[in-house]
């Protein structure tokens, strides 16, 4: 189906701990359609993490399949899957994880280092980004001298100005206040709506949940509950 | 498509600069230590050269004669003629230690009481003029000096100087007739010579049995490629005489005299390279701190993206500016503090106290040593960071 953008099958995933394998996932079969904004959900160590970082490319499953956009990054050596992050995955972290030592605008600027863009064009870049997160006024501040809801703001900005496909956010709203929150969770929903990104989104807060079109429940490593929200449309 | 390689631009160099002062406290420290080691090194160094500088300004084509029990013994000052008939000896000189003292103890500075009608027909390398050299040997009480021991205390040509025997007992003093110059840098001046007849005179006149007795002598040959026969045809002239010699070249002859010192050379050698060692452990485990604490970020990077290879740069690139800053610092310390040491009374012992270039490079070396020995373990680790671990690291 051309509509699907991730496709997961039997995905299983263990850690080891102490020698013993400890299996964190099992036989995940999902599919995400291009353009959702999803919500992952479950109680603390059901694996929503780990699900989540195997989506963006920065872990690897122990079997199953797991295609994006048609291509299995399963198969991917750790440079390619490294190079295919930077052109498809956006990062959204909880602890927004911004370089302390750089301004907004070089945290912003950061991975289009990796591109083959100019210095003005990056510059145009990261100034229209910022300014889409409404942090226009901000751009030479340290992430020491923004509150929390502007430092995940030039996070968003970090992870959009790729333009890259999807959108993977591990509890972006669990660090805020309930203002902050808001702003954030509105600015994802206008990313999703308003610019078609793909959205992936743990969370713990249901009201968070809501801004998804999509709720995906996971317990003890699998799957329980699938709906689509009816509180957002 | 693959996109582009990454940029090493200025962005990573300031990167890099602004993550070395981030722990201000810990970085400042960690420079001073470098900034002490590689001073420290450095001066070490400067100490073992000078140690040897006396020694390679020696003339190839000279040898010296003592006496082969000990340096302390004499020999009869009539050697000097059998010496000056062996084949291949072109001129003999000889000379004595003084070992006075100027007012007090701590003006130390080396005094020989010389042949005055040949030694300096010998050394070419102590520059002076004719007119001067002919005032010295006309005045039983005539001095020759070097020109940064004149410097060191001022005197002129026609001053007095009065020294105190302790070899050679009483009141000495000596009216300087002339200065001499090094004809190199390697040219020690820092001597005080005067002519040997003057004591000769008052032995023989108080204490008979002491004079007439030579301390060394000072031997030129015609062909510096012979000189180790010639130095055994000289000793076999006295075998079985009442003071058997020993003959050697005259570097042979100074090696010998810093042999002597050779614990302290080797001692000194170690410890310069023991500080430089624990600076690097020093600036490895600030290295370690570094990149412990910032393993969410080298996650978060290699997350967007970045190669395992940059982050590792990331990591060295720190460890070589931290190094770089404190042995910068400390390199150019070391040239003011050095000066200060050759001018100051415990530097005079030393010929020619001067930081060479090879002790700067070899400073250097160092610095670049430390910068990555420090990195070595961090930047693999930091490099080899799984992103899930380093990403857990967070708050
Ligand atoms: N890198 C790892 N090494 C070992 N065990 C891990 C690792 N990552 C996760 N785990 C374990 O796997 C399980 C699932 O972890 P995961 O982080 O996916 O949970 P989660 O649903 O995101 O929980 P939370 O809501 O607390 O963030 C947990 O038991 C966790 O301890
Ligand atoms: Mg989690």
């Amino acid at each position: 189906m051309a509509n699907t953008l991730v496709e997961i099958k039997h995905l299983a995933k263990s850690y080891t701990r102490g020698g013993q394998a400890v299996p964190v996932l099992y036989d995940i079969t999902l599919d995400i359609a291009r353009g959702d904004f999803i919500s992952l959900m479950g109680p603390s160590g059901s694996g929503k993490s780990t699900l989540l970082n195997l989506i963006a490319g920065i872990d690897k499953p122990d079997s199953g399949i797991l295609r994006i956009d048609g291509e299995d990054i399963t198969k991917l050596s750790e440079g390619e899957l490294a190079d295919w992050r930077a052109s498809n995955i956006g990062f959204i972290f909880q602890f927004y994880n911004l370089m302390p030592v750089l301004t907004a605008f070089e945290n912003v600027e950061l991975p289009l280092l990796l591109t083959n863009l100019s210095k003005s064009e990056r510059r145009e870049r990261v100034e229209m980004t910022l300014a889409l997160v409404g942090l226009a006024e901000r751009m030479e501040h340290y992430p020491n001298e923004l509150s929390g809801g502007q430092q995940q703001r030039v996070a968003i900005a970090r992870a959009i100005v790729t333009d890259p496909t999807i959108l993977v956010c591990d509890e972006p709203t669990g660090d805020l206040d309930k203002q902050s929150a808001a702003d954030v969770l509105a600015m994802l929903k206008q990313l999703n709506e308003e610019m078609g990104k793909t959205i992936i989104m743990v969370t713990h807060d249901a009201h968070a949940a809501e801004a998804a079109r999509r709720l995906v429940h996971l317990e003890k490593g699998e799957l329980i509950g699938d709906a689509t929200s009816t509180a957002a449309h | 498509m693959r996109p582009a390689r990454q940029r090493i631009d200025v962005y990573f160099l300031k990167l890099i600069f602004k993550n070395v002062f981030r722990a201000k406290l810990r970085s400042s420290l960690t420079i001073i230590g470098l900034v002490i080691a590689i001073m420290a090194f450095g001066l070490l160094q400067t100490v073992v050269d000078a140690w040897f500088a006396g020694a390679n300004a020696s003339s190839a084509a000279r040898m010296v004669t003592r006496n082969a029990i000990s340096l302390v013994f004499p020999m009869p000052s009539y050697y000097r003629d059998r010496i000056k008939a062996v084949p291949g000896v072109k001129a003999v000189a000889h000379s004595q230690w003084f070992g006075g003292i100027y007012i007090e103890p701590k003006n130390f500075f080396p005094q020989f009481a010389v042949d005055h009608e040949n030694f300096f027909e010998m050394y070419p390398e102590f520059l002076m003029t004719p007119e001067e050299l002919l005032a010295f040997k006309r005045d039983r009480q005539g001095a020759v000096v070097g020109r940064k021991l004149a410097d060191q205390f001022g005197w002129k040509v026609g001053d007095v100087v009065p020294i105190r025997g302790t070899i050679f007992p009483g009141e000495w003093r000596f009216t300087i007739r002339a200065i001499f110059d090094g004809k190199d840098e390697t040219t020690i001046t820092r001597q005080f010579y005067f002519q040997w007849e003057y004591i000769n005179e008052y032995l023989k006149k108080r204490f008979p049995r002491r004079a007439d007795q030579i301390g060394v002598f000072n031997i030129e040959v015609t062909d510096p490629g012979r000189i180790a026969d010639i130095a055994k045809a000289v000793d076999a002239e006295f075998k079985n005489s009442l003071a058997e010699t020993l003959t050697e070249t005259e570097k042979a002859f100074q090696l010998g005299f810093v042999a002597q010192s050779e614990a302290i050379v080797v001692a000194i050698r170690v410890v310069s390279f023991v500080v430089v060692f624990i600076i690097m452990a020093v600036v490895a485990n600030t290295m370690a701190m570094t990149a412990r604490e910032r393993l969410a970020e080298y996650a978060t990077l290699k997350a967007l993206g970045f190669s395992p290879k940059f982050v590792a740069a990331l990591v060295y690139g720190e460890a070589l500016m931290l190094s770089s800053i404190g042995a910068g610092i400390g390199i150019l310390l070391t040239l003011p503090v050095a000066s200060g040491f050759a001018n100051s009374p415990a530097g005079a012992i030393f010929a020619a106290f001067k930081v060479s270039s090879d002790t700067v490079l070899m400073q250097m070396a160092c610095a670049l040593v430390v910068g990555l020995v420090a990195a070595l373990v961090p930047g693999w680790r930091s490099a080899r960071i799984r992103i899930v671990d380093g990403l857990r690291h967070v708050g």
